[in-house]
Parts: structure tokens; sequence; C-alpha cells
């Protein structure tokens, strides 16, 4: 008998309170409350996380990086958008 | 039968009432535990209601602030001095957008929808920054509010990237490493117009006149008499008070209007060597009461025109959720 293969869950992971979820990698799993049991057991074996998020590989969106060009806009023509655009004097320079 | 489904409920719900009291309890001392080990709240954790009450009321007041705040700002781009000082001021407008949006978007974390936060800020239910409610007159009011207003901002927000909530804390860190250019921007403008010529200097004199007592208001009423001060430091949403943090802005900028040869308009201002932090004369907070609550020189115009723009904006959201109803596998498809 052959079986399909398992749908692709992206495994999120907050390592500490306060801190942003990061991508970890990815996983097979049948649903999202396996996925999610498969990603505790597969990437937080060493306490790396106080809290997992699963998402279906197929519900991500991404852009392309051979586009990066086109789709994003770095402004390096808009160097004012920084701070160090304003040269002060020294005595007034830590702002 | 009737009557004793009646004692059974009511016996049910006096064993939920118990249970659910115990949970709160529960929670509650896990709730404090967590604030007193400086540890940030979730959006997923529990928390007692009245935190989740004043997140939601501290976040959505600092998003509407940073939304209401481009208009006086959003007054001069049309009539910017140089192409250059316009350009800067454009993408300057643009950053305070995106500072609302990170501020709503982590203010839904909490549950409230977008659309309920701004029905509250258009209702004058939700309050923002009662600074925004004075009129930007000349050119040089841009310079002021760049290095004031948001020279105050940033003492606040700094202090605010260790807020108790998370989403808050981060949302702080990603809109700091923005202001800086902000704040240089401005005093940049007051440099220019200090070095300038006598008129330039009258024009950025009689700025820092009208922009120095609303910037102080900015922090707040006094500690003893601010209606959230002390519960929003207890939970460690607010960690440091009005007051310390008012102080730390008046030393700061002191000798930043020193340095452009323009004065305070302060007659108790003076250093104070024992405290080591400058003294300052008492502001009026009649005026502050008076303009938080409706009735400062633009606080009508500046809520209907943001009205209006909402209003105006109606048929960009209709189309699309028309386009939504209209190709609901489009976007499924592109995935």
């Amino acid at each position: 008998m052959t079986t399909e293969a398992m749908p692709l869950f992206e495994v999120f992971i907050r390592s500490k309170r306060g801190l942003d979820h990061r991508h970890v990698g990815s996983l097979h799993a049948q649903d999202h409350r396996q996925a999610l049991e498969y990603a505790r057991d597969t990437y937080t074996r060493r306490g790396e996380g106080v809290s997992i998020w699963v998402v279906a590989s197929s519900d991500i969106v991404a852009s392309q990086e051979s586009d990066s060009a086109s789709f994003y806009d770095p402004l390096d023509d808009k160097p004012y958008r920084h701070a160090t655009f304003y040269k002060l004097p020294d005595a007034v320079d830590n702002m | 039968m009737t009557t004793q489904l009646l004692d059974d409920s009511s016996e049910q719900a006096r064993l939920d009432a118990r249970s659910d009291a115990r949970f709160d309890a529960r929670s509650d001392a896990r709730f404090d535990a967590r604030i007193a080990a400086e540890e940030r709240v979730e959006p997923k954790d529990w928390m007692p209601d009245a935190y989740r009450r004043n997140v939601i009321r501290q976040m959505s007041q600092h998003a509407h602030s940073e939304v209401i705040g481009m208009q006086p700002e959003g007054n001069w781009i049309g009539r910017a001095p140089t192409l250059k000082r316009k350009a800067i001021l454009l993408a300057k407008v643009q950053d305070e957008a995106g500072h609302g949006l990170y501020l709503y978007s982590a203010t839904e974390t909490l549950g409230v929808t977008r659309e309920e936060l701004v029905e509250a800020l258009h209702q004058g239910r939700a309050k923002y920054a009662s600074i925004f409610n004075y009129p930007s007159l000349t050119w040089a009011d841009v310079g002021a509010i760049g290095w004031l207003v948001d020279g105050a901002a940033i003492v606040n927000q700094i202090s605010l990237q260790r807020t108790s909530y998370g989403p808050y804390a981060r949302a702080m860190v990603r809109i700091c490493k923005e202001e800086s250019f902000h704040m240089r921007q401005g005093y940049e403008i007051m440099l220019t117009l200090c070095r300038g010529s006598d008129a330039q200097r009258a024009m950025a004199q009689d700025a820092l006149n009208r922009w120095w007592w609303p910037s102080l208001m900015m922090f707040g009423p006094p500690d003893a008499e601010s209606a959230h001060s002390a519960q929003s430091m207890s939970w460690k949403l607010k960690r440091q008070s009005n007051d310390e943090l008012r102080q730390k802005f008046i030393d700061q900028t002191v000798p930043q209007a020193d340095f452009l040869g323009i004065d305070i308009p302060d007659p108790a201002l003076c250093w104070n060597a024992s405290s080591g932090h400058y003294n300052f004369g008492d502001i009026d907070w009649s005026e502050f009461q008076r303009v938080i609550s409706g009735d400062g020189p633009c606080n009508r115009e500046r809520l209907s025109h943001h009205v209006r723009a909402h209003d105006d904006g109606a048929w960009v959201r209709e189309t699309l959720q028309a386009y939504r109803a209209k190709h609901p596998a489009r976007s499924a498809e592109r995935a």
C-alpha cells in the first residue's frame, strides 16, 4: 500500500518570553495538532522554547529572492531617512 | 422538577463560581509572579481583565497619537522651504503612519479589532497625545516638533521598551530605531534657523515658546494626580513615572536649547547642583485638562479630519471586500 506524503508544516519557536517567534525548520504531520506535538519532540528537546507556532507550509506566501531588486526598494537614494544623515556639532550629537 | 432543576443549577453555579474564583486566584498569583520576575506577558497568557483593558487603552492611545500626529506636520509638506526638506518631512510622516500600524497590530493581539479602536477614537472615548491639538503655524514648528515632541516621545518610548506586555515592548524597539532620525532632522531645522537671519532666529524662538510647555505636558499629570500611573507602574506597564520622565527630558533638552542660543520660556528654570537636575516652573495643568478633554485649539479639526479621511477611504475597503468575495480562491492559488 502506498501512502500519500503528509503535509508540510513550518515551525516557529519563541525561545524566551519577550522575544519574537523565530522560524526553526519544518516537519511533516497529518494535522496541526500532530504538527505541534512533533515540533515539540523534534525542535525543543533541550529547552529551546517556551512557545511553538506551527503553520501549514502551503499557507505561507513568500516573495522570491530573485525578484528582490524590483520587489524591494531599499531607498538607497534617500539617505535622509537615517539618523546618520544629520551632522550635528559634537556638543549636541548625542541625540 | 422545575424547582429541583433550579436548585441543581444554582448549586452548580455556586460550584462554578467557587472553582472560577480558585482558578482566578491561581492565575492571578502566576501573573503577579511573572511580572515580579521581569518576564514579559504574551498574548495567549492569562491576564487580569483590568490589565488587558489598561494595555488596550495605553497602546491604542499611543497608536492614535502616531496617526493624529501626522496632521500638524503634514500641514507643511506642501510648503516646505526646499525640495530636500520636503522629501525629509514626507519620509518622517510616512514613518509615523508605520508606527501607528505597528501599534494597532500589537493592540489587536489582545482580541480587540482595528474597527473598534478607530470607532473609539471617532466617538471621543479614546484619547491621543494632547500636544497634537496645537497648530503648526510656521516652518519653525516643524523643527520644534521634531526636536521637542519627538524628543519627548523618545524618552517615553525608550522606557517602554521594557514594558511588561511583550508585543508592546517589541513594537517600541522597532519604533525607537526610527525615532532618532525624526529628532535629529527637527533639531537640524532649528539649528539652521538659529544660525540664520534675525527673522529666522525669532521664528525659532517663537516656536520654542509655543511648544515648550505642551511638550512637558506630554508626560502626563504629576505622579500624585495621575489616574492610571500607580497601577501601571505596579504592572510594569510603565517603567518610570511621569515626573521622572519629564525631568529626564528637561535635563537633556536645556543644553540643546542653550546650544541653539534660544531661551526656554520658563523664568524659574535653573540648574540645581545639589539635585543634579534642572528646577523648572509650574506647569499649567488646567490647560492640559482643557486640551485633553477636547477643548484645545485644534481638537475638532484633528478629529473631523480623521473621520473624513476614514470615510473617504471606505470605497477602498469595500472594493477589497468585493474582490475577496468574487475571487475567494485567488490568494490560495498563488500560494
